[in-house]
């Protein structure tokens, strides 16, 4: 392990590659601060890359917490104009059952328009109607501007307009020290987990966006945060049942939230408190199981005889509020603490809570006040200035890559919105797929390695959905290691490692509903790779 | 335990495990690289298409519907109803006026017959040929099937009292073919079920069984023709108690099994009872002393058998070959179960010419390889290609039985 000090200082650094840290990146680059982004691992690892993917309209806050709520409504119209590529405007119903208490929809309906959420009582069979997958036993249903947003293409499009604006972004830097000249941090010493050195970095603010993982980074500052570690299993399905996201209209609940994402859908969530101790290694018990799938057949019946794909869990970064010692005031709201007010410890600010419906608000606040801090006065440009994929009509887009096989120039644009119009010089070889599934072509494959911070085959799923499909790696995944090695991100042995950790990752998910056709795909998978391919069972977990 | 253990899924791509033997055995995507194969046009496709409709495809007109991809696979998939469904669900594109004269079997043949001589010798002028081609995109070098002057229904008419007087019964679906182009077929199944001491019985009212309306996009059509038979096949199997037999495995397969799946026109009830004439025959000697008296002394004739793709789907080129055993002066070849290419309609279409001939390119070339006398099989527009494509004759195995009889 070498000592690698730099000296170039940084305006402000920011701990945390989720969608807060990303954008915290974006809005400080732009209001023209220098800016240095670290992250343990990849972009989007955390919490951001472990929930619904749900466009909330605000409307599940609406009884419950109004100042949510707004938030949510406001953030969800703005997000539709600036991310339009990560957005799909879906729409959503809240579905009464016949077990439900029909008297709150009144209750729930008064609540939205009170906070500003469009809210339309309509009859249950337009609902039906509009979404066939619903319980055909509703007896009522209200329609409100629910969508779907892809995190991981909201996280990279952020980090792609930060680098734009000169912000630096080093993936795979664990922070091991936040170093303090008296009572102000300075800078941080990380971890790169790629070269195994340890680096400094200085900076007049340092900014805290670890979610959960803050509760650990706060710790380094000797700043205690009272975190209360919330965790949410939910289950993919294999394909989309419905285009429209389900809610149950009742009080926020278990397994009440079914969203169609990409090519998928997904239900959730459970919501139980977890040791801190467990937050890295989160496994999804057979009783979540059960109970999403009994809680998600009420709203789409389907459901029961829908392949599920995977199940997986995050934590959400709860924080107790600072004058409750207990810990059972839990707010759901953002927390942004300035350590200089709260602890007299100048040049660290810790921001966490919220949720990724208010990731870009959070960032606001936080630039807010770093800039408050480092006295720039420049406006925030976030709300109204589109991230780069959400910036041109598709259409023009798709007509400019038309020698892209249609399949494939539909996913593209999709998954990359404008940025697709680098795929117009696409040789043949070029579009052929890795990923069948999800139709991910060598050459989208290529841009994402070449140009979207990808260090491994997981880095490269994030980016490009390789391995997201209904095989789960089956057939793409020795495809991608292979690009990989020929283009040179990773010798034959690493290549042949990240493979292995790869499809021990996807199986990771597998196994909780590992019955039925997943179960014979995975045992399938398992004969291409040891049987054909000749990783050895030794190389497995 | 887990709550989905009585999984019996509608959802059927999602048994696909993408293990791919289904492209690895499609027919068109071995030769034409337009086409994605069936694993992506199926169950792949239908994922994304389930997402959302612009995912579908064009080039899934390329799909012949052969089922060969069904019968390769081992998870079950519905793959080519998966495909034709998506055809009929989400293709934008009108059919041609061509596509009209290709798929009306029944109205070509019923203003075709009665002036067969003048249609048949018109249909092989390379001038007319060349207007079909440059006008109708029907491909010149295509030989047309040859009109019957008078239909097979027209010569049952004299016979039906004396069929009505058998003490035994079968209803025949003589199909399009067996009653425009080739009512010989029709008398040559009489003449052997009468042999069997079984008389023939037409269906109150047979319409065409609708194939090529399927696979030219007329699905309404299809669907109103495939009830009217139906309607015709329950009177006959439930009413009268008397089965359905076919000549044409095509007519066989569309019916037993197309209806349902894509028609939405159950069957189920009649189904079991609608079977080809060659599985017929075959279990009533399997199950009875059935006895068929055969010409003897006759010179050995050396026959090759090709398995339709349908017949591969239905699983009975079996009995059809069974049964050409029986006879004893056949020294029988079993040809490599592969499609000829032509498709019903599909080889007629000039888009698909090249595509039709090099499918079934290495199906010609072994049946060129020996020294075949006749070449054998249950589908009419496989004899129409295998004619065409070699220069062999081929025949019907029920006419090749008629003949054998004394």
């Amino acid at each position: 392990m070498t000592q690698h000090e730099t000296t170039k200082p940084f305006d402000v650094i920011i701990i945390g590659g989720g969608a807060t840290g990303a954008g915290t990146a974006r809005d400080c680059s732009r209001r023209g601060l220098r800016v240095l982004l670290v992250e343990r691992f990849d972009i989007s690892t955390g919490a951001t890359g472990r929930n619904h993917g749900l466009l909330h309209s605000g409307a599940r806050y609406a009884v419950t917490d109004q100042e949510s709520a707004e938030e949510c409504i406001k953030e969800n119209m703005i997000l539709r104009k600036i991310a339009s590529h990560c957005v799909e405007e879906t729409d959503g119903l809240f579905l009464t059952l016949p077990e439900d208490d029909i008297q709150f929809q009144s209750k729930f309906v008064d609540a939205c328009r009170q906070a500003g959420i469009r809210a339309d009582v309509i009859d249950p069979k337009d609902a039906l109607k509009m979404e066939p997958s619903a319980n055909p036993n509703i007896i009522g249903a209200v329609r409100v501007p629910d969508g779907a947003v892809d995190p991981f293409r909201l996280t990279a499009s952020n980090i792609m307009d930060a680098k734009l604006h000169g912000a630096e972004v080093l993936t795979y830097h664990e922070v091991t020290e936040l170093i303090r000249e008296q009572d102000r941090i300075v800078g941080i010493k990380v971890l790169d987990h790629k070269t195994k050195e340890t680096k400094s970095y200085y900076s007049s603010v340092v900014v805290n966006a670890g979610g959960i993982w803050g509760h650990n980074i706060a710790k380094l500052a000797g700043v205690n945060i009272n975190m209360l570690p919330a965790k949410g299993a939910l289950l993919i399905f294999g394909h989309r049942v419905n285009n429209i996201v389900l809610n149950r209209c009742r009080k926020p609940a278990d397994a009440d939230i079914l969203v169609p994402g990409d090519t998928i859908c997904l239900i959730g969530t459970t919501s139980s408190k977890v040791p801190y101790e467990e937050v890295d290694n989160m496994y999804v018990t057979p009783e979540e199981v059960d109970l999403l799938l009994r809680e998600g057949e009420k709203l789409s019946p389907q459901l029961a005889q829908t392949r599920i794909l995977r199940a997986y869990a995050g934590v959400r970064p709860l924080v107790a509020s600072d004058d409750d010692p207990s810990g059972r005031n839990v707010s759901r709201g953002i927390v942004l603490l300035d350590h200089a007010t709260r602890d007299g410890l100048e040049g660290f600010v810790t921001i966490t809570g919220g949720k990724l419906m208010t990731y870009r608000l959070m960032s606001e606040w936080t630039t807010d006040l770093v800039c408050k801090k480092l006295n720039v006065t420049v406006p925030c440009t976030t709300a109204s200035e589109k991230l780069p994929g959400s910036r041109e009509n598709t259409e023009e887009i798709s007509k400019k890559i038309i020698s892209v096989p249609l399949a494939q120039r539909n996913a593209t644009i999709n998954r990359h919105g404008d940025m697709a119009d680098k795929f117009s010089e696409n040789t043949p070889l070029d579009n052929s797929l890795i990923c069948e599934c999800e139709e991910v072509s060598v050459g989208e494959a290529k841009y994402a390695l070449n140009e979207l911070d990808v260090n491994n085959l997981v880095d490269l799923r994030r980016r490009t959905r390789v391995g997201m499909g209904t095989c789960q790696g089956e057939l793409c995944a020795c495809r991608a290691a292979g690009l990989m090695s020929n283009m040179k991100k990773a010798c034959t042995k690493r290549a042949k490692a990240d493979l292995t950790s790869f499809l021990n990752e996807r199986w990771k998910g597998m196994a909780p509903i590992a019955w039925g056709d997943t179960l014979r795909e995975s045992e399938y998978t398992a004969w291409i790779y040891e049987g054909v391919c000749g990783l050895t069972s030794s190389s497995k977990e | 335990m887990n709550l989905q253990q009585h999984n019996i899924s509608d959802n059927n791509f999602e048994q696909c495990i993408k293990c791919t033997v289904c492209t690895v055995y499609c027919p068109v995507a071995a030769v034409n690289p337009d086409y994605p194969g069936p694993k992506q046009a199926g169950p792949d496709g239908e994922r994304l298409r389930l997402k959302k409709f612009n995912f579908y495809d064009e080039s899934l007109k390329y799909c012949i519907n052969c089922k060969r991809c069904e019968v390769a696979c081992p998870s079950n998939v519905r793959i080519g109803d998966i495909i034709q469904a998506a055809r009929i669900k989400y293709s934008e594109k009108k059919p041609t006026l061509r596509d009209f004269i290709l798929a009306n079997t029944d109205l070509v043949g019923t203003l075709s017959t009665p002036f067969a001589p003048i249609v048949n010798t018109t249909l092989g002028l390379k001038p007319v040929k060349a207007i079909l081609d440059g006008v109708m995109k029907i491909d010149h070098r295509r030989t047309f099937p040859k009109y019957s002057f008078g239909t097979f229904e027209g010569w049952y008419k004299k016979q039906a009292a004396k069929q009505a007087a058998y003490p035994k019964q079968v209803s025949y679906f003589h199909g399009c073919y067996a009653n425009y182009n080739n009512p010989q077929l029709g008398k040559d199944l009489v003449k052997v079920m009468n042999a069997l001491g079984f008389g023939v019985q037409l269906l109150e009212k047979e319409k065409c069984c609708g194939v090529a309306l399927i696979s030219n996009g007329f699905i309404n059509q299809a669907k109103k023709q495939a009830k009217t038979n139906i309607a015709s096949i329950r009177k006959s199997v439930l009413e009268k108690k008397i089965p359905v037999i076919a000549t044409s495995s095509t007519c066989t397969f569309t019916i037993r099994d197309e209806y349902p799946h894509l028609l939405d026109v159950k069957n189920d009830d009649v189904r079991d009872q609608i079977e080809l004439a060659t599985r017929y025959i075959y279990r009533l000697f399997s199950q009875q002393s059935a006895k068929l008296n055969f010409k003897k002394g006759e010179k050995k004739i050396k026959v090759a058998y090709h398995t339709p793709c349908h017949m591969e789907k239905l699983g009975w080129s079996y009995y059809s070959i069974e049964l050409l055993k029986l006879i004893p002066n056949i020294e029988l070849t079993v040809l490599d179960s592969q499609c000829c290419g032509i498709a019903g309609t599909y080889g007629f279409k000039k888009e698909n010419y090249k595509t039709s001939q090099d499918i079934g390119a290495s199906l010609f070339k072994q049946i060129e390889s020996c020294d075949f006398d006749v070449v054998v099989t249950d589908c009419e527009t496989c004899k129409w290609q295998i004619e065409m494509s070699t220069s062999k004759r081929c025949e019907h195995p029920i006419s090749i039985l008629a003949n054998a009889l004394e």
